[in-house]
């Protein structure tokens, strides 16, 4: 077994804070060390937000879990300081092969759109990732950030105030209360503190069981995502083949409902199974193996006055297009700069309406894709299935029955279309830039656009005058000054300017467009700051 | 925006169902079944327009307008 899962990456130790006569007051406190919870932390601390992180662990996920890591959560993760660690250990993968019983139907190739500085996807072991979030953490603590990490400090109980929440936690040392002016809760889907605050969680249950088993082996399988449809070495059902770093393969087998799950987790029949996928001679070794089901489903609301829910504590999807810890990281990129804003008190509370409306637009749309690939997955009538092989069969032989097949739709950001955080639409621009849309990457000679834009309200304006700073009600916004002649291959101007000559961009510190314009005018740009900080 | 087409439009239509007939000829119930949705998802891609195909979706369910 894998070294990584063995040591804690951050063993208990006690804390003052247990020792204090009356409990520390803390600005935050997320609870939960897993990508989302770390993720949250980071954000905080480089805000200069003074946040500590509960965890009842002490060590990274056990198995691979999440492997697929999309191009926007990188691009956060960039902002965060650890993206080039995950990029460089990472596998990046183009193209896909679908089976359907004994015969591949088709090859696809992803062709990303050139001119991102990230890739589409890459493949990556939640357990490096982690790890490299919490390398990042003490990198930030040597350089004197107010962040820290707590590891098996479990939360028994919390007490809800309308300014601060209070928290009891359970140490190997016994038992302390410290409080928080927020907490954001990033405990996963079984969340505890969801469940302490007896918060609906409701959805659709899927009434099916996947194995998934992580697997050393010396094969030459190349690079690529294979899926099966109905295979003859796991007939009626799904697989999957993916690589990780590490010569490590996952592979998910779809078992049905009605399963002994301990029965089927023992090696003497996984092994089988994926000899029999594999093939009898392939040597491999079992590195982990899991048994889930999933259901697809989310909270009403994910604020609840001082205590935010993100990632799955707040909405869980089907795994089917990675959009677990990949929409996870666009919620808390989304809360963050929010909650510095109201902590330093530039905006409103009510700024943090915000996050719950575009978050959950957010989750929708992922739970809508992932109930719908499961849909296709998993045909639930006999009728489902017969279309589902047909679009199968169809797309052996034609091209357009390709678009049909539905092994997962891989995550891709949403546009916060109809945010109260956006400016009416004042540039007949392109439709990927307005405003709600995250921002695409374009290349600038020697570098990219997004690493310019960083994490503040940005002023973009590409061949447009504008001052070089607006103070709107304490808010700062800086220029950024670019001409279309910063970019010989023009992506800049297909993707912001379109048809226009000029352009002024208002960017959030999500990088999220917030208002547009073809010139600067002062009174439009002030009001879609003061839009974009809910105090309009 | 097109209409579906709801009037006769098919020349020979004796000829098509014959046709129709003569494609399940010799299937049991599945391969039927299937020869079916294969059909319904050729036309419906040759004809494209989602009002169109949810007009006919519509039809087909017999619902009234």
């Amino acid at each position: 077994m894998n070294k990584i899962f063995e040591v804690p990456l951050y063993a208990y130790e006690r804390s003052p804070d247990q020792d204090a006569p009356v409990p520390v007051r803390h600005k935050v406190i997320v609870v939960g060390a897993g990508p989302i919870g770390l993720g949250a932390a980071i954000d905080l601390a480089q805000q200069g937000v003074e946040v500590v992180v509960l965890d009842d662990n002490d060590k990274v996920s056990f198995g691979s879990r999440a492997i697929c890591f999309a191009k926007r959560p990188l691009e956060i993760l960039d902002r965060l300081g650890c993206g080039q660690p995950m990029v460089d250990k990472g596998v990046e993968w183009d193209v896909g092969k679908v089976f359907f019983d004994d015969r591949q139907v088709y090859e696809f190739n992803l062709l990303p759109e050139e001119g991102h500085r990230r890739p589409a996807f890459i493949n990556l072991q939640q357990y490096y990732f982690e790890e490299y979030l919490v390398n990042r953490v003490r990198e930030l603590q040597a350089e004197g950030a107010p962040i820290e990490i707590r590891g098996r400090n479990k939360v028994e109980a919390i007490g809800t105030h309308p300014d601060h929440v209070k928290l009891e936690v359970e140490t190997p040392e016994g038992s302390y209360t410290v409080e928080a002016d927020w907490l954001i809760a990033c405990d996963g889907a079984g969340s505890p503190i969801r469940a302490m605050l007896g918060k609906d969680f409701v959805g659709r249950v899927f009434e099916d069981n996947f194995l998934i088993a992580d697997v050393i082996m010396e094969a030459d399988f190349p690079t690529e995502r294979w899926f099966w449809f109905d295979p003859p070495f796991n007939k009626g059902q799904s697989a999957l083949l993916h690589k990780q770093p590490d010569g490590v393969w996952r592979i998910d087998l779809q078992l049905g409902w009605d399963i002994d799950k301990e029965r089927e987790k023992r090696p003497e029949n996984v092994i089988p199974r994926l000899k029999a996928m594999l093939g009898q001679d392939v040597k491999f070794d079992l590195e982990w193996v899991s048994i889930y089901t999933f259901q697809c489903r989310r909270m009403e609301q994910f604020r609840h006055d001082r205590v935010i829910f993100a990632g799955d504590s707040a909405h869980q999807v089907s795994p089917f297009g990675a959009r677990g810890a990949n929409s996870g990281l666009q919620d808390t990129d989304n809360l963050c700069w929010k909650l510095k804003l109201v902590l330093d008190g530039k905006a409103p509370e009510a700024l943090l309406d915000s996050y719950d409306i575009e978050r959950i637009h957010g989750a929708d749309e992922n739970i809508l894709n992932s109930t719908r690939s499961t849909d296709f997955i998993t045909p639930k009538s006999e009728m489902s299935r017969t279309l589902r092989d047909a679009v199968l069969d169809l797309s052996e032989h034609y091209e357009f029955a390709r678009p049909l097949v539905n092994s997962g739709r891989l995550s891709v950001p949403c546009t916060y279309d109809g945010s109260p955080l956006n400016s009416a639409d004042a540039l007949d621009g392109p439709a990927r830039t307005r405003p709600g849309s995250p921002c695409p990457d374009a290349p600038l000679k020697d570098e990219f656009l997004l690493p310019k834009l960083g994490g503040k309200f940005t002023l973009l304006t590409i061949d447009a005058d504008a001052p070089d700073v607006i103070e709107e009600d304490g808010v700062e916004v800086t220029r950024l000054a670019l001409s279309v002649k910063d970019d010989p291959t023009l992506e800049l101007k297909r993707r912001y300017l379109g048809d226009n000559d000029s352009a002024v961009y208002l960017i959030r510190p999500d990088q999220h467009v917030a208002a547009r314009r073809p010139s600067f005018d002062e009174n439009m740009f002030r009001h879609a700051i003061r839009r974009a900080t809910g105090k309009e | 925006m097109t209409d579906l087409i709801l009037t006769p439009n098919i020349d020979g239509a004796d000829d098509f169902y014959a046709d129709l007939l003569a494609a399940h000829e010799g299937l049991d119930k599945s391969a039927s079944d299937a020869l079916s949705a294969r059909l319904v998802l050729v036309l419906a891609n040759h004809i494209g327009d989602r009002a169109v195909l949810d007009q006919a979706l519509k039809a087909a369910a017999l619902k009234q307008e």
